[in-house]
């Protein structure tokens, strides 16, 4: 269950030729600087900009595919596209702004009432979008991409008109809508907060070409990408609540085969959580130490190998990718370090994790933090929610 | 519809429609008139026709008085209809494009809704303007009383006779009414579509 995209299109200042596949359903983040040609993929995903040449196929379906002739105008393709700025109908009410896309499809997959209690604006219904603050007018917009019923959902960095207080308050909306979409989302942001919390496949763009695609726990940890560089670069991993120890304040998380330790988190046994784990917060060491739990303030130890070294001269530091039992972590340390230990790929190291560096992702899946304002009454259980998954499509 | 060409569409001879439509704005009204009389006289190519097939005359008849109005006012129309299209915004006919709607689709829904400030006053101003046609009236439809005199023309025709100056003063001050009733009725309803916009 693939979504492939296929482009090839010249512009005056850059030539877009990219090729990926993503998972189907699941959350794609195209990242990458701006003009490197992410939303040319949105728009031509969309229909509104022709390229010179460009197949798009959900699990063979084919949307789109100019070699064979097939180019169908945006109004004809079941595609949901959410605009950087929302875009509503300023002389429709919410609802008809809703209802729009809806009125125009046969498919009745996704239901009205459903997609108004996800996104907390059953209070909005009457008013008229310049009554509405940026943050809700948002959420209307995505509602109504996603009342279009469509086979493929587009969001043309969402967020990014919003100041980050309003970002806070839609994420755990996109963070919850994710887990009820049974589609494919491909996502433009330039933000690494909503990469890492809504991704599950990263597309890496750069100057038109596809830098690196994959899983976003893959990426994030690799060290030899653009993404390593940053200042916040840092692994995403994807663990689950094992257990709570009151007494000592701490939660147990399990991370495939290993467990995390972190600082008590007010989540449920079971729930599946993302947390990010900083570059630069992770220590390596080559020696075991039966005693390093009781001499340090450390919790996590784990043993893994080095399985990447590359260089990071912005930082004056040398980003160490250590292939560990749950997944892979990324570790930004002193070019030094790197000498003085010996380092090198297959090297057997222990990375030294301190439970507070470690960072549950907001919104966790299925259990978002509420928003301080609005939406209040709206309190679901996610068992209402699964409903939204989308049944089986007609082909 | 001719605004909307003339906003949205790029063809070779988009700036010779242009100019044909604004061509009554920038020429003497009795060059109009006349034209009008060259073409839809009973001789002319186009009055003949109606006149042979439909047995309908325009010259000096009240459909001949509208219809040079209506040629007078037309660019005034278009202007103001063109001037609200193009500063109507593309965007929002993308969105409805994404969300499944064709092009008479987005034109009733969309781009007309929201144009139709603009048109609305366009619409009021020309009827105004309407109201005070005199020379390509006079010159095509003639001054006939009760047929197609037009306010300004019964005006000048008061002046024209001895002691008509009273019965000129009544009427320019039904004139000056009418056009601060329209003026203020542009302003009104423009004020009120946009509010009803949600500007």
């Amino acid at each position: 269950m693939t979504l492939s995209v296929e482009l090839h299109h010249h512009f005056s200042t850059v030539t877009i030729d990219m090729a990926f596949s993503v998972p189907n359903p699941g959350v794609t983040v195209l990242f990458g600087p701006s003009g490197s040609g992410k939303s040319t993929v949105i728009v031509a995903a969309a229909g509104l900009l022709r390229p010179d040449q460009c197949r798009i196929a959900i699990d063979g379906e084919i949307l789109a595919d100019t070699d064979a002739g097939i180019w169908l105008p945006p109004e004809r393709r079941r595609v949901g596209l959410v605009f950087q700025d929302s875009r509503l109908f300023p002389h429709m009410s919410v609802t008809n702004n809703l209802m729009f896309g809806m009125r125009r499809t046969a498919e009745r997959i996704i239901d009205f009432d459903e997609v108004v209690a996800l996104l907390g604006i059953s209070d909005l219904l009457a008013r008229r979008p310049n009554t509405l603050s940026g943050g809700e007018r948002q959420r209307v917009a995505i509602g109504r991409a996603l009342l279009r019923q469509p086979q493929l959902l587009l969001m043309d960095e969402p967020l990014a008109s919003l100041d980050s207080s309003r970002k806070a308050e839609i994420l755990p909306y996109l963070a919850r809508l994710k887990t009820m979409l049974q589609l494919p989302v491909l996502y433009v942001t330039h933000s690494l907060d909503e990469l890492s919390q809504l991704a599950d496949s990263i597309v890496l763009i750069d100057s038109g070409s596809v830098v690196a695609a994959g899983p976003i726990a893959e990426i994030a940890a690799r060290a030899d990408l653009p993404l390593a560089q940053r200042d916040d670069a840092g692994a995403v991993l994807s663990c689950r609540v094992a257990s709570q120890y009151a007494a000592r304040q701490l939660t147990r998380l399990t991370w495939g085969p290993a467990e995390l330790w972190i600082p008590q988190a007010d989540l449920p046994e079971g729930l599946d959580v993302r947390v990010r784990v900083p570059a630069r917060e992770i220590i390596l060491a080559r020696t075991e130490v039966d005693s390093v739990r009781d001499a340090f303030s450390l919790h996590n130890v784990l043993p893994g190998t080095v399985r990447a070294i590359a260089d990071d001269p912005d930082h004056r530091a040398v980003l160490v990718e250590v292939a560990l039992a749950g997944g892979s972590v990324l570790s930004r340390v002193t070019p030094d370090a790197v000498t003085r230990l010996a380092l090198g790929p297959g090297t057997p190291v222990l990375a030294l994790i301190k439970s507070m560096s470690i960072e549950v992702l907001g919104g966790a899946q299925g259990s978002p933090r509420r928003p301080g304002s609005g939406g209040a009454n709206d309190v679901r259980r996610a068992d209402d929610l699964r409903r939204l998954r989308a049944g089986p499509r007609p082909s | 519809m001719t605004a909307w060409v003339l906003a949205r569409s790029r063809f070779p001879g988009r700036s010779v429609l242009n100019a044909v439509v604004h061509l009554p704005l920038v020429l003497p009204p009795v060059v109009t008139g006349w034209l009008l009389l060259v073409l839809f006289g009973v001789r002319g190519p186009l009055g003949a026709l109606l006149h042979d097939w439909f047995g309908i005359r325009l010259v000096f008849t009240a459909a001949g008085a509208t219809l040079a109005c209506a040629v007078m006012v037309f660019p005034v129309m278009v202007r103001s209809v063109r001037l609200s299209l193009e500063s109507a915004d593309l965007g929002l006919e993308q969105a409805a494009r994404t969300l499944g709607a064709g092009r008479l689709d987005r034109l009733v829904n969309i781009t007309l809704p929201l144009a139709s400030p603009g048109i609305m006053v366009g619409a009021i101003v020309a009827f105004a303007t309407c109201l005070g046609e005199f020379g390509a009236v006079i010159t095509f439809a003639a001054n006939i009383p009760g047929e197609t005199q037009t306010l300004p023309l019964a005006i000048y025709a008061a002046l024209q006779v001895p002691g008509g100056e009273a019965k000129a003063a009544q009427l320019s001050l039904i004139s000056l009414t009418l056009a601060l009733i329209g003026l203020m009725a542009s302003e009104w309803a423009g004020r009120r579509l946009n509010t009803a916009l949600g500007r």
